[in-house]
């Protein structure tokens, strides 16, 4: 019943301790966590604009650079000397020789009906008719156009830069290509990391340049592009593994290029998962600390709580205890003062026949024998009867302790010798075992006897014949202890808790009064001691008595 | 066993007859009194040698009162305290105030015997030199 009540307590104590303390840890470690995480996503959403913006400039730029280049050919040389296969040859030569890395592929000539005129290059484009081609149309409207990337003739992907010239009153077309593979290499330096990607699509999402992940040139690539705003964006998706990709769109070429960056910040992978693992390992291993130190405590403070309600218990049942035997004393002293009076009554009537008895007339009585004998019958027992009243007046004695100079060696010496004769009739040694020089200790004298002279009684009856009695005396540290122990058979554990009550007896029929423990018990808590008991049956029975080491003061 | 006078006091009627009547028998000159008031009377009148009396004595004057004025009447009687009860710190009490000895009821009659003779042993050297406080009464 109690042990639920410890057990309840003690979890109660580590539920609370546990909730209160790891709770808030928990949620800090969230909580940081999180804007950790914002501030990561911020970072990384920052970096790929960054990235996007510088890309996509350096894109355009290249454009535009190369556009200028057609449009300043188409304003300064004239249509006749260009549309010589011959001029326009030895002028893209001399262009590349200039310029490293212009990237120009070929160059043409087209006239207002679409035929090429001149061509330079590497394919023999030399006469075809671009009349029907779309992007036709449209440098003639606009004076200049650059192409998505597509396969063309040459069934290689690449991008046309044209710019419309005017002669007279007939237009014309200065036309060059560049190798997608120029974008690739360009897009290339943003592939930052291992998962990192760049690339360029078109406004249908049509891969302009070779991803690094998932796709190939002209492929489609899934983004729709109509989600990006004017500038550039970043919007996060979830992909099927946990990660979080971010994607970086940033418009270029009059916005039908956009340039896409993309990330992952894994929450699975990387180091905002590694961020993440380092903090849950701290908070489990405090948590764990937290967890050890709470069961540690809750058991420390339960384990005393339940010792003190031991002691406390112990302490009441002692109480109990003499409360017990004072109620009972005080009722022993009034039962033994109403019998004493009539007692003593019997037998002075009882004695006053026995003085009669001696007159002559008596003596001749045929009965005088029969009178006699039950004359000394009730005077035996009226003797018998004042034993027990006057034992139990002698319980119920309420005196204040007389502290003499004990040397309870010689007291117990003095008790060993008035008990010999009576253990020697049977059979019973008694052995001294006695410390020497025990300091001589304030105490009640005459008390202390009667309580050695009971216990030593008390271990002859035990024996009852041929046995031993061991007396020994020991000083320990703030008492001495003074064992009796006998070999007799022991006390039943059922009723070593009787033992020190009032009227509890074992011993025959009129032959005990069941007060001679429990007068002892309450002198010895009068007198600052207590007396233990250690009995196995069958193996006989200690008692000790142990006496508080006050020393006598000064005189 | 020489002869004293003993006066003695109890309230318990049928233990004051047989206690009288058992010393008279062995020739000593004892006399009954049921209560303080009455032995105090006595005393008045006549010297006694010991006074056994009952300490706890129902109404009139309790034993130690009867004690106190028993010896301011005869400073040399000497008084053995008869007590049923418990309380030995009366007895002690009594002892303070100047009685002999106490017995504890029921006594043995012997024992009652030897203490009344050691009571009067105590008083006889006194006797022969306290003949003032004899002729003052």
């Amino acid at each position: 019943m109690k042990e639920i009540l410890y057990r309840n307590l003690r979890l109660k104590l580590i539920a609370i301790t546990l909730a209160v303390s790891i709770g808030p840890l928990i949620l800090l470690g969230m909580a940081i966590y999180y804007q950790f995480g914002n501030l990561y996503k911020d970072r990384i959403e920052d970096q790929i604009r960054t990235l996007a913006r510088s890309q996509s400039n350096a894109v355009d730029v290249f454009l535009r650079e190369r556009t200028t280049i057609l449009a300043m050919i188409v304003e300064t040389q004239p249509f006749e000397t260009l549309s010589k296969q011959d001029n326009l040859a030895r002028l893209f030569t001399q262009i590349n020789q200039r310029a490293d890395d212009l990237g120009l592929v070929d160059i043409g000539v087209i006239d207002k009906h679409g035929y090429q005129l001149a061509y330079s290059g590497p394919y023999n484009l030399k006469g075809l008719n671009y009349y029907q081609q779309p992007w036709f149309d449209e440098v003639l409207r606009r004076g200049k156009f650059i192409s998505n990337v597509f396969m063309g003739f040459r069934q290689v992907p690449h991008v046309i830069i044209a710019v419309k010239g005017i002669t007279g009153n007939d237009p014309w077309i200065l036309r060059a290509t560049i190798d997608s593979e120029v974008f690739n290499r360009m897009v290339r330096n943003a592939q930052v990391g291992t998962t990192g990607d760049a690339f360029i699509v078109n406004r249908e999402g049509v891969f302009q340049t070779t991803p690094r992940f998932d796709g190939v040139i002209l492929g489609n690539s899934g983004i729709q592009t109509q989600r990006f705003g004017e500038d550039s964006t970043v919007i996060a998706k979830r992909d099927e593994t946990g990660d979080t990709r971010y994607i970086g769109g940033v418009w270029l070429k009059n916005r039908e290029w956009m340039l896409v960056i993309s990330q992952i910040a894994g929450q699975e992978h990387g180091w905002m998962s590694n961020a993440r693992n380092t903090e849950i390992m701290i908070i489990a291993i405090g948590c764990l600390v937290i967890v050890i130190a709470i069961v540690m405590i809750s058991n420390t403070l339960v384990r005393h709580l339940e010792q003190t309600d031991r002691e406390i218990n112990e302490l009441n049942s002692q109480l109990m205890q003499q409360d017990k035997l004072a109620a009972l004393g005080k009722m022993a002293a009034g039962i033994a003062h109403e019998i004493n009076n009539p007692l003593a009554v019997i037998g002075e009537k009882a004695g006053w026949m026995e003085d009669l008895l001696d007159e002559e007339e008596f003596q001749n009585s045929e009965n005088y024998k029969e009178f006699f004998s039950s004359i000394t019958k009730i005077q035996e027992h009226v003797d018998r009867a004042r034993k027990i009243t006057h034992n139990m007046l002698g319980f119920a004695r309420r005196m204040e302790p007389h502290l003499d100079d004990v040397d309870v060696n010689r007291v117990l010496d003095q008790t060993i010798d008035i008990l010999s004769n009576h253990a020697r009739i049977n059979d019973i040694e008694i052995l001294k075992h006695f410390t020497d020089h025990l300091p001589v200790i304030a105490n009640d004298q005459s008390q202390l006897q009667q309580i050695f002279m009971n216990l030593i009684n008390n271990a002859i009856d035990a024996i009852g014949n041929n046995g031993t009695i061991d007396i020994s005396t020991q000083l320990e540290k703030d008492h001495i202890t003074v064992s009796v122990h006998d070999n007799g058979p022991g006390i039943p554990e059922a009723i070593q808790k009787k033992i020190f009550d009032p009227f509890f007896t074992t011993k025959m029929n009129g032959k005990g009064t069941g007060l001679g423990l429990s007068i002892s018990y309450t002198i010895i808590e009068k007198l600052g001691g207590h007396i233990t008991l250690e009995s196995h049956e069958g193996e006989g029975t200690t008692f000790v008595v142990h006496l508080p080491l006050v020393l006598p003061e000064k005189k | 066993m020489q002869p004293f006078r003993i006066l003695v006091v109890d309230d318990e009627t049928d233990f004051l007859e047989t206690i009288v009547n058992r010393l008279n028998r062995r020739k000593l000159d004892a006399r009954g009194a049921a209560s303080g008031e009455a032995a105090i009377d006595i005393l008045k009148q006549e010297l006694y040698d010991v006074v056994l009396l009952d300490i706890k004595m129902p109404g009139g004057m309790d034993g130690i009162e009867t004690l106190r004025e028993i010896k301011r009447i005869q400073p040399r009687v000497e008084v053995i305290l008869l007590t049923g009860h418990a309380s030995v710190e009366t007895s002690i009490e009594g002892m303070k105030q100047g009685a002999f000895d106490y017995l504890l009821k029921p006594m043995k009659f012997d024992e009652l015997l030897t203490k009344m003779a050691q009571a009067f042993e105590k008083k006889t050297p006194t006797t022969k030199r306290s003949v003032t406080p004899r002729s003052r009464n």
